[in-house]
């Protein structure tokens, strides 16, 4: 396998997961709005973990592939599966100690929690399968080609 | 082992006469049960991305976008039997 050209090549991943933190920072207003409309200030606290989780999910897991990537294709595949269980760990143990508490409504959480995960991804995928058919499209490049044409 | 097998017998029949226990025990099953099918996705997406950068090393880049996608997409499923051992947990 040509690791040096995998090795000398960005962080796609990177860059998809950054995109989808922005996108998930301008949505979360209007989801936090909507949160606190329907079920207060509880849905509101609620709404704000489960963005947090998605949104901090998405960067970790693009964190975890881009570090594998660099030692080796090898451990790819056992560091992207010990993530996934990592990560399910993690929020596992990020909501059930606050589960029992007074202000935990699961309504509002697991429909952000789903439907902002979802929906963030195929709002990213429209993207990216517009930048892979038309590679001419992409900013990157024509910031870059009006740098090489200012140098 | 007799011991562990009447102590497990015991523990289930508490569980399903109290009806608490039961839908812990539903709870759990069902997470783990939502996690194997992403666990397998994954680990398909990622072999096939593998196999994709290793047959054409120039074009990683594409590989690593739709295999990050891809797993993204598949750990929704996880993520809504999460939600659902949420629900469940008594």
């Amino acid at each position: 396998m040509n690791n040096q050209a995998i090795e000398h090549s960005t962080a796609p991943e990177r860059e998809v997961a950054t995109d989808i933190f922005r996108r998930g920072l301008i949505a979360s207003p209007v989801l936090l709005a909507l949160a606190i409309i329907f079920w207060g200030l509880s849905g509101l606290a609620c709404a704000g973990i489960a963005l947090g989780i998605i949104l901090t999910n998405f960067l970790a897991g693009a964190w975890i592939i881009d570090w594998a990537v660099k030692i080796s294709p090898q451990l790819l595949m056992s560091a992207v599966l010990g993530g996934f269980v990592l990560r399910m760990a993690i929020i596992t143990g990020v909501v059930l100690p606050i589960r029992n508490q007074e202000w935990f409504e699961i309504l509002p959480f697991g429909l952000i929690l789903i439907f902002s995960h979802l929906g963030l991804l195929i709002w990213e995928t429209r993207y990216v399968s517009a930048t892979l058919k038309y590679p001419g499209l992409k900013p990157r490049v024509k910031r870059q080609m009006r740098k090489k044409s200012l140098d | 082992m007799l011991s562990l097998i009447a102590s497990t017998i015991s523990i289930l029949a508490a569980a399903v006469t109290e009806g608490e226990g039961l839908k812990a025990i539903g709870a759990g099953l069902g997470y783990g049960l939502a996690a194997i099918g992403p666990g397998i996705g994954i680990g398909i997406v990622v072999g096939a991305a593998i196999d994709a950068m290793t047959r054409q090393p120039e074009s990683a880049g594409t590989a690593r976008t739709t295999m990050f996608l891809g797993i993204a997409f598949t750990e929704a499923l996880a993520l809504i039997g999460f939600v659902v051992f949420i629900l469940l947990l008594p």
